[in-house]
């Protein structure tokens, strides 16, 4: 029972290079970069000094605030530097900077939960935040903060196991080599959220891992395997609510408003290991695929591993590489430093060749409308578009433009190769400065006014 | 990284279909084919004349054009080349060669260019090129021919569409009709042709249905309850079948540049097109009503487009004009 929805666009799916090997472990790299802030909310401030040994699972760096998650050591060894450092967003942020001494000694605090601790959503809630698990999709939000702010209003937990972005399929080798781990992981997440019914929506392209997870017996803990149409953005959050429970998420509004949460396939394995193992989020499958490379594969990366190592490591490249994305195609990001290091949220690496580039000289808008078929949100990025141009940042706010989850549905089936989405999130910017600024203006107005009421009086 | 070349950075997405505009354009030629080829098998070499120097003299009035203005070369988009098979397909088979050359100066350069090109023009050049010529060439673009299978003198020769302007049934089997074997402009007379064209267009998705069946369907509609002649069946059949109007309806009313974007737009400026094309067949002096019912609804693209926008993604529906329905709300509870 699938609900219809608006939108979309099929992209060749690119799966099957690195789909056919089981993930594998490449060897680690002699140095791992830390970043203290590798998810949304509060970045943490480091727990280590220069020269401290730290051990495999530590907590390394942490934050106060409700919205963050605490960062752990990837690997046991001592911390060299703590310097600022690239990340994946292109920004410079504190980074420790650990070499690795390649014992793995774990830390004291690597030790699995007691049932006792399992049983108690609270309890639950906190290990998880204590593990620094944030949603592995690429978003990286909290995942503790998902949970508990979700109390009360969440009845219904999805796991996104779309993976609807092509060349991605780390979710899907996880879904086939550790079934009964996520299932697990998923009956921690829903008893988390106090909720007894969770939707596993997962793209028909794999076919096999839905069999294998009713194999598995995921009814009978509640858990229900939605098979889904291949069809991108299938799993942009509100997509995937839309499609499994037919509700629809408020403009402007999280999914708790019409009582869903959501959570990845890789976040609900990584609180099976949290809780089951004591291993915070170290560690993730990465694909590693694209044009350019020699062998696409899955493999298992600590994070904080550059992506030179992840690429040297695996293989290298057959071709020159033009570009390279942390993340999916749709809505990765382009690297220019090959020293960025993996990062918690980091699911696929991935390397194109020129022969891939479709960029034009002059992109030319034809009105052909296929962007408003394409639009998961119904918006209509062609006219988005002419007055982001223009800068009319009333008529930007008049249609919508704010709603748009920049899935690159409409950029990526436009004929006339305009960047829309680009032209989207610099519009959304200056309707943010210009709101801000009317902000601004209407309180020193307003200042000024008491101001000129004192002095009458 | 020293080893390395520049990497490319940009915004996501860094994947892109393959159909690109020429792909599209391209698509449009190849769904025009069977129209042509009908043409010449019943018009026989006259068609390719027209056709062969009303598509070279697009492109070359497109490519001077932009060459002269320092802007960027856009002739192998194709689109100009597209509007050249259809300036031609709505000039009669008789037309000497200039004629297409100077509907395609029209067409080109006042109708597209100089609003900007591709994607700027706000009437479908085709159309405004042949509506062009109608007004300054009005014999030399009403000169028919017979088919080469028909045995009818060509003095007296008359189209379908001129007995249905006089209110009566044409003497032609719908077969005749269907296949083309009836008097008309080059693309127009087999309608298999371009039903088979279109049928291509949507299976490629280069068009959805929405505004070729509201057009069709609201002139179906008009013409069999008000019809003519005797018999409503024939009536209706032989106004869809003859003239222009599943040339218009195919390829001229979904041009994308001219027409909404919006899914009940389309339908809206279907219906539009159906019920002016039947309004000015019936009352208009001219026989023939689907170019200048285009050529109209064109114009109000941009207000259509305006008032039609989708439904947002989680809010109720809103209905399509909800302002003006608004304002005549008030006035009558006033």
């Amino acid at each position: 029972m699938l609900f219809k929805r608006h939108g979309g666009v099929h992209p060749k799916d690119m799966k099957a290079p690195a789909n056919e090997t089981a993930i594998s472990t490449i060897p680690q790299p002699p140095e791992v970069v830390i970043p203290l802030s590798q998810h949304i909310g509060a970045p943490c401030s480091p727990l280590v000094a220069v020269g401290d040994e730290v051990k495999l699972g530590q907590k390394i760096g942490e934050a106060k605030a409700p919205v963050s998650a605490p960062v752990h050591a990837s690997v046991s060894g001592k911390v060299v530097k703590i310097e600022k450092r690239l990340n994946n967003l292109g920004n410079m942020v504190d980074a420790v900077i650990i070499e690795n001494d390649f014992r793995d000694t774990p830390a004291d605090t690597v030790v699995p939960a007691s049932e006792e601790d399992l049983g108690d959503p609270e309890k639950l809630a906190q290990l998880i935040r204590e593990a620094g698990i944030v949603g592995m999709g690429g978003a990286t939000f909290p995942t503790a903060f998902k949970i508990t702010s979700g109390w009360g209003k969440v009845d219904t937990v999805i796991i996104n196991g779309a993976e609807c972005e092509p060349y991605i399929t780390s979710d899907h080798r996880t879904m086939l080599e550790h079934p009964e781990e996520l299932l697990k992981g998923i009956q921690l997440i829903m008893r988390a959220c106090k909720v007894d019914k969770a939707y596993f929506g997962i793209e028909l392209n794999k076919a096999f891992a839905i069999d294998l997870l009713n194999f598995h017996g995921a009814k009978a803990m509640g858990i229900e395997i939605v098979p889904l149409k291949c069809q991108y953005p299938q799993g942009a959050e509100k997509t995937l609510i839309q499609t499994i429970t037919g509700r629809e998420v408020p403009p402007g509004g999280l999914p708790a408003a019409v009582g869903c949460a959501v959570f990845n396939t890789f976040t609900s394995y990584s609180v099976y290991r949290a809780a089951y193992e004591g291993m915070p989020a170290i560690e993730r499958v990465v694909t590693v695929s694209g044009s350019a490379i020699a062998e696409p594969k899955n493999v298992l990366v600590r994070v904080g591993t550059p992506m030179q190592w992840v690429f040297e490591q695996t293989g290298g490249f057959q071709k020159e590489p033009f570009k390279i994305i942390m993340g999916g195609p749709m809505m990765g990001l382009a690297q220019y430093d090959l020293s960025v290091p993996c990062a918690k949220g980091t699911a696929a690496l991935l390397a194109f060749a020129e022969d891939e580039d479709r960029t034009v000289e002059n992109p030319t808008c034809i009105r052909c409308g296929q962007c408003l078929g394409a639009c998961p949100m119904n918006l209509q990025p062609i006219y988005m578009y002419m007055y982001e141009e223009k800068g009319d940042i009333e008529m930007m706010q008049k249609l919508n433009l704010m709603d748009c989850v920049e899935c690159g549905a409409c950029t990526y089936i436009c004929p006339g190769r305009l960047h829309l989405t680009h032209a989207f999130k610099t519009g959304k910017a200056k309707i943010q400065a210009y709101n801000a600024a009317l902000k601004a203006k209407e309180e020193a107005e307003k200042a000024k006014a008491e101001a000129e009421k004192k002095e009458e009086k | 990284m020293n080893e390395q070349k520049t990497l490319i950075v940009s915004s996501s997405p860094h994947i892109r279909t393959p159909r690109d505009t020429r792909a599209i354009m391209l698509d449009v030629l190849i769904a025009l084919a069977p129209a042509f080829i009908a043409s010449i098998v019943f018009f026989g070499w006259r068609p390719i004349l027209v056709t062969a120097v009303s598509v070279a003299s697009c492109v070359l009035f497109e490519f001077g054009y932009r060459k002269l203005m320092k802007k960027p070369d856009t002739y192998g988009d194709l689109s100009a080349a597209v509007t050249g098979v259809l300036l031609a397909f709505c000039l009669p088979p008789t037309a000497p060669w200039w004629l297409p050359v100077i509907g395609a100066l029209f067409a080109i350069v006042i109708v597209k260019q100089l609003f900007g090109g591709i994607g700027k023009n706000f009437l479908n050049p085709a159309l405004a090129g042949r509506a062009f010529l109608l007004a300054s060439y009005a014999v030399l673009m009403t000169s028919w021919m017979p088919t080469n299978f028909q045995h009818v003198d060509a003095a007296t020769f008359a189209t379908p569409m001129a007995s249905l302007h006089q209110g009566a049934l044409a003497p032609v089997g719908l077969g005749a009709m269907l296949l083309g074997n009836v008097g008309g402009s080059i693309g127009e007379i087999s309608s298999v042709a371009l039903l088979l064209g279109g049928a291509y267009l949507v299976y490629r998705k280069v068009i959805s249905l929405r505004i070729p069946l509201s057009f069709i369907g609201t002139v179906a509609v008009i013409t069999l309850i008000f019809s003519r002649g005797n018999g409503h069946f024939a009536w209706m059949l032989q106004n869809i079948f003859s003239g222009g109007l599943l040339l218009g309806a195919i390829f001229m009313a979904t041009d994308y540049c001219t027409s909404p974007v919006t899914p009940k737009g389309q339908i809206i400026f279907g219906v539009g097109c159906g019920l002016l094309t039947v309004l000015i067949r019936y009352f208009g002096s001219y026989p023939e009503g689907v170019s200048y019912a285009i050529l109209i609804m064109n114009l109000t693209v941009w207000m259509i487009d305006k008032n039609t926008a989708p439904r947002r993604f989680g809010t109720e529906a809103k209905k399509p004009f909800a302002k003006l329905f608004a304002k005549k709300e008030k006035e009558a509870a006033k």
